[in-house]
C-alpha cells in the first residue's frame, strides 16, 4: 500500500508534467499561430481546418500514427497531446480577437498605437477571457487523452487504470481514474478564476501564465527506476501481477529500469530497439515474427497456464461422445506449435478457420464433416487469436466425429465474461488456461496459490477438482502447450550477452552496475 | 493648417469622396456637414489615415501626411469618436492618458494632466479616476472620449459625429461644456455631423457635401443667406427659421418679424 501510494504520487505529477508540457507546446504554437491568422483571413481556414481535423483522429489511433515516426515514450505522447491541444488554442485565439469591438480597434489606431502596441495592449488583454477558455479546453482534454500515455511508456496515472481493467481491479482503476478526473476539475477551477480576473489581473496573468506553464512541465520526470542499461517494458496488467513485476523483484531480484507500456506495442518497440525485455505471452505468433526468445523461468515464479477445453458437465452427460472427440487434440500442440500458428494468424492475417483445418489434416485428424442434427453444441472463446483457432479446431472435429451440430459465439472478451456465459448455460464450452482458472476466478490465498504455482500438475489438479465440485464444469485434458506470462528478449541480444534464464538476466544487470 | 487636395476614394465601384479640395486654417473649425453616405466621415478619416485614399494628396502644415511614421502622425491629431471608442479594460484615468503614455511622458505629468482634463470637462476625477467605461453613462462616456483626444494637447482634433450617440438633452449639456473649453482656443478642428443645429452652432466654416462632392463651402451665415442651388436651400429648409431667428440679435424686433413672414410666405 505504502509503495502504491508513492506510485500515485509519481504517476500524478507525471501526468500533470505530461499534461502541461504539450500545452506549453500547443500556446507557443498556436498563440502566434491563432494571431497570425487573424492578420492573413485567406490562412484562417486552412490552419482551423488542419486542425480540426487532427482533433478528430481518435487519440488512441493518433498514438498508434506516432510508434513508428517517433517510437515510444514521453516524446510521441507528449506530440500527440499537443496536436490535440492545439485547435483550442489556435481557435480562441482567432475567435478571441476577431471578437474585439471594431470601435476599439479603431480607436487604437487612431490613438497612434503601433500593431505590436495594439496586440499587446488592446487585442490580446480583450480576448484574453476567450483565449483562457480555449486553453482550458485543451487542459481538460491533456488530462483526459494523457492517461493514454500509459500505452506508449510514457508514465502518467493511465498506469493505474489499464493496470485495473487488465486485472479486473477495481480498486487500481479507481486509483488512476478519480485523481485524474480530480486533476481535470482542478485544473479548471485554477484556469477559470484566471479567466475571469479584471483587467489590471489580466495583464499580470499574462506574465504570470507562461511561468506557472513552466514550472508545471518541469514536473515530468522520465519514469525510471533504476539506471540499467538495458530498459524493459511491461504491460500494465504484468506491473500489478504477483506472478509479475513483483514477483521478479521479490523472488529473483531483479533491478531493471522499467517502463509500462501496451501489449499492442510493446512487440514493434523491443523488435525497433527501443526496449530490450518485454513481458508477454510465451506462445504469442510475434515471438516467432520478430526473432525474440523467452527466458527461462528457472525460480517457477510464472504459474503455468496449460489449455484445455472447459465444459460444461450436463453436456457430457447427454453426449458421452463428445469426450474422447475433444480430447484428441490433447497433447497434440506444444509451445512452438501454437506460436507458429498463431503466428500465421498473428502475422500473416491468416482467417483462423483456414490454420485450423490445415493443421487437422496434416495431423491425420480432419475428417469431412457429417451433417448429422442429434444436437447442438455452442462453443464459445476469448477475443484474441489463439482461441479462435482452438475454438474452430474443436468445431470441425465435432462435425467430423459426431452428429452434433455446431454454434460458435467467439470474440466473448475477457475472461469474465466467458466464464459467466458457461455457468449460466449460453455456451457449452470454451479453452481456458490453468492459471487464469486459478488466479482470476478460483482465487484462492496467496500462499496455496504460491505453493500450486510451481507444478503444472498440482495447478491442473486443483483447479479440475474445484470448477468440478463448485461449478459443474469439467476440465478435459490439457493440449500440451503452456500459455504463460514470460520474460522476452530479441534473440540475437540474448545471446550476445549469453542470457537465458531470468536469473541470468539478474545476475548480468548486478555485474553491470 | 491642413490642405486637402484633389482627394479620391472609391469602395469598389462606389465614389465616397470624389476630387475634393479645401483648406482649414490654424485654429478655424471646420464642419463636414452632410446626410449620410455623403462621404463626410470618409473624408475625416483620410486626415489621420485610418483610410488611405486613392489619389490626392493631404498636407499638414506644408508637409504631407504620408512622409512620417503614421503613428507619430496620429499621436498629434486628436480623435473623437461617436460611439466614444473607449478601452473597456482601461480606467477612465487610463483611458485619457492613452496617447501621453505612447509618448512616454513620465508618470506625473500623466496624472496632473488627466485630472485638470477631468475637472475641465466635468468629471470628478476623485470619483472617476479609477473607474471603468462600463461604470458612466452615455454622456459622461462621450466627455471622457474627449478628453483622451485632448490629453496630448494636439494642435489638431478630428471629430466624428463626436454627440451624435446622446439623447437631445445630454447632446446639449456635453455640447455646451465642449463649446466653452478654453483647451479649443488655438485648435484646428474638424468636425463630421449630419446635424444642421450643431453644425451652425460650432463651425466656422461649414462644408456641405452630397455624394461625395462638395456642394457650398463657406461660413454659416453664408450658406443660410447665400444659398449656391437648390441642394443647399432644400437642405436647409426645415430650420431655417429657427437658425435665421438664433442669427438675429435681442431686441432687434424688426429682422425678426422680417424673417417670420419670410418663413411663412414659403411654407404658403
Amino acid at each position: 500500500m505504502q509503495q502504491q501510494s508513492g506510485k500515485l504520487l509519481q504517476q500524478t505529477i507525471q501526468h500533470i508534467g505530461l499534461t502541461f508540457i504539450s500545452l506549453l507546446i500547443a500556446v507557443l504554437i498556436g498563440l502566434p499561430l491563432g494571431i497570425y491568422i487573424t492578420r492573413n483571413k485567406k490562412m484562417a481556414g486552412i490552419v482551423l481546418g488542419i486542425a480540426g481535423i487532427l482533433q478528430t483522429i481518435p487519440s488512441i489511433a493518433l498514438l498508434g500514427f506516432m510508434i513508428p515516426l517517433l517510437g515510444i515514450g514521453p516524446v510521441p505522447a507528449i506530440t500527440a497531446l499537443f496536436l490535440y491541444a492545439l485547435l483550442p488554442v489556435i481557435r480562441n485565439t482567432y475567435e478571441g480577437i476577431n471578437g474585439v469591438d471594431a470601435g476599439v480597434r479603431e480607436a487604437a489606431i487612431a490613438m497612434g498605437m503601433t500593431p505590436l502596441q495594439r496586440l499587446f495592449r488592446v487585442e490580446l488583454v480583450l480576448a484574453f477571457p476567450v483565449i483562457m477558455a480555449g486553453i482550458r479546453t485543451a487542459t481538460v482534454i491533456n488530462v483526459g487523452v494523457g492517461t493514454l500515455a500509459a500505452y506508449i511508456a510514457a508514465g502518467g496515472l493511465g498506469e493505474f487504470i489499464f493496470g485495473g481493467i487488465a486485472l479486473n481491479n477495481t480498486n487500481m482503476i479507481l486509483a488512476g481514474a478519480i485523481p485524474a478526473a480530480l486533476l481535470a476539475i482542478l485544473l479548471d477551477f485554477l484556469l477559470s478564476l484566471v479567466q475571469h480576473t479584471g483587467s489590471r489581473g489580466r495583464r499580470r496573468a499574462i506574465v504570470l501564465l507562461p511561468v506557472a506553464l513552466l514550472v508545471f512541465s518541469s514536473f515530468y520526470v522520465l519514469p525510471i527506476g533504476y539506471g540499467s542499461r538495458l530498459l524493459a517494458g511491461f504491460t500494465p496488467e504484468f506491473m500489478g501481477r504477483r506472478d509479475g513485476d513483483i514477483g521478479l523483484r521479490s523472488v529473483y531480484g531483479l533491478r531493471i529500469r522499467t517502463v509500462v507500456i501496451s501489449d499492442a506495442v510493446m512487440y514493434k518497440a523491443i523488435y525497433n530497439h527501443k526496449l530490450d525485455v518485454i513481458s508477454g505471452y510465451s506462445t504469442d505468433g510475434r515471438l516467432k515474427a520478430y526473432d525474440l526468445v523467452v527466458l527461462d523461468d528457472d525460480k517457477k515464479i510464472f504459474p503455468p497456464y496449460y489449455a484445455a477445453p472447459v465444459i460444461r458437465k450436463e453436456v457430457l452427460e447427454k453426449y458421452p461422445e463428445l469426450t474422447p472427440v475433444l480430447n484428441k487434440l490433447a497433447g497434440r500442440i506444444n509451445d512452438s506449435i501454437m506460436t507458429l500458428l498463431n503466428y500465421q494468424a498473428e502475422y500473416l492475417n491468416r482467417p483462423p478457420e483456414q490454420i485450423a483445418r490445415e493443421f487437422l489434416v496434416a495431423q491425420g485428424l480432419y475428417r469431412t464433416p457429417r451433417a448429422g442434427d442429434k444436437g447442438v453444441v455452442v462453443l464459445g472463446s476469448k477475443i484474441f487469436p489463439e482461441q479462435y483457432i482452438l475454438t474452430d479446431m474443436y468445431a470441425l472435429l465435432i462435425r467430423g466425429y459426431t452428429d452434433l451440430r455446431v454454434e460458435s459465439k467467439t470474440g466473448l472478451g475477457g475472461t469474465k465474461i466467458c466464464f459467466e456465459a458457461l455457468i449460466h448455460g449460453q455456451i457449452d464450452m470454451y479453452p481456458e488456461y490453468t492459471g487464469t482458472a486459478l488466479l482470476a476466478i478460483l482465487q484462492p490465498p496467496p500462499d496455496l496459490a504460491g505453493r500450486l504455482a510451481t507444478s503444472r500438475d498440482s495447478v491442473y489438479a486443483y483447479v479440475s477438482r474445484r470448477f468440478d465440485e463448485v461449478y459443474g464444469l469439467t476440465w478435459l485434458d490439457p493440449i500440451g502447450f503452456n500459455n504463460a506470462y514470460a520474460l522476452m528478449m530479441r534473440r540475437a541480444q540474448a545471446r550476445q550477452f549469453g542470457i537465458r534464464t531470468i536469473t541470468d538476466l539478474t545476475n548480468y544487470l548486478k555485474k553491470e552496475r | 493648417m491642413i490642405e486637402v487636395k484633389n482627394i479620391t476614394k472609391t469602395f469598389g465601384v462606389y465614389k465616397a469622396v470624389d476630387n475634393i479640395s479645401f483648406t482649414v486654417r490654424d485654429g478655424e473649425t471646420i464642419v463636414f456637414l452632410g446626410s449620410s453616405g455623403s462621404g463626410k466621415t470618409t473624408l475625416l478619416k483620410m486626415i489621420n489615415r485610418l483610410l488611405e485614399p486613392d489619389s490626392g494628396e493631404i498636407l499638414i502644415d506644408g508637409r504631407s501626411i504620408v512622409d512620417q511614421q503614421v503613428e507619430d502622425l496620429r499621436r498629434k491629431i486628436g480623435y473623437v469618436f461617436q460611439n466614444n471608442g473607449l478601452f473597456p479594460h482601461y480606467t477612465i484615468e487610463e483611458n485619457i492618458g492613452t496617447v501621453p503614455r505612447l509618448l512616454r511622458w513620465d508618470r506625473q505629468r500623466i496624472a496632473r494632466r488627466t485630472t485638470t482634463l477631468m475637472e475641465k470637462l466635468q468629471l470628478l476625477p476623485e470619483q472617476y479616476r479609477a473607474a471603468y467605461p462600463r461604470e458612466l453613462s452615455g454622456g459622461q462616456q462621450q466627455r471622457v472620449g474627449i478628453a483622451r483626444a485632448l490629453a496630448a494637447d494636439p494642435p489638431i482634433l478630428l471629430m466624428d459625429e463626436p454627440f451624435g450617440a446622446l439623447d437631445p438633452i445630454t447632446r446639449s449639456h456635453v455640447r455646451k461644456d465642449f463649446k466653452e473649453l478654453d483647451e479649443l482656443r488655438s485648435k484646428t478642428i474638424v468636425l463630421v455631423t449630419h446635424d444642421i443645429q450643431e453644425a451652425f452652432e460650432l463651425a466656422d466654416r461649414i462644408l456641405l457635401m452630397d455624394k461625395g462632392k462638395i456642394v457650398q463651402q463657406g461660413t454659416p451665415d453664408e450658406l443660410l443667406f447665400n444659398p449656391q442651388g437648390d441642394y443647399v436651400r432644400q437642405f436647409l429648409q426645415e430650420q431655417r427659421f429657427q437658425l435665421e431667428a438664433e442669427r438675429i440679435a435681442p431686441g432687434d424686433y424688426p429682422s425678426l418679424i422680417r424673417a417670420f413672414d419670410h418663413f411663412k410666405t414659403r411654407e404658403s
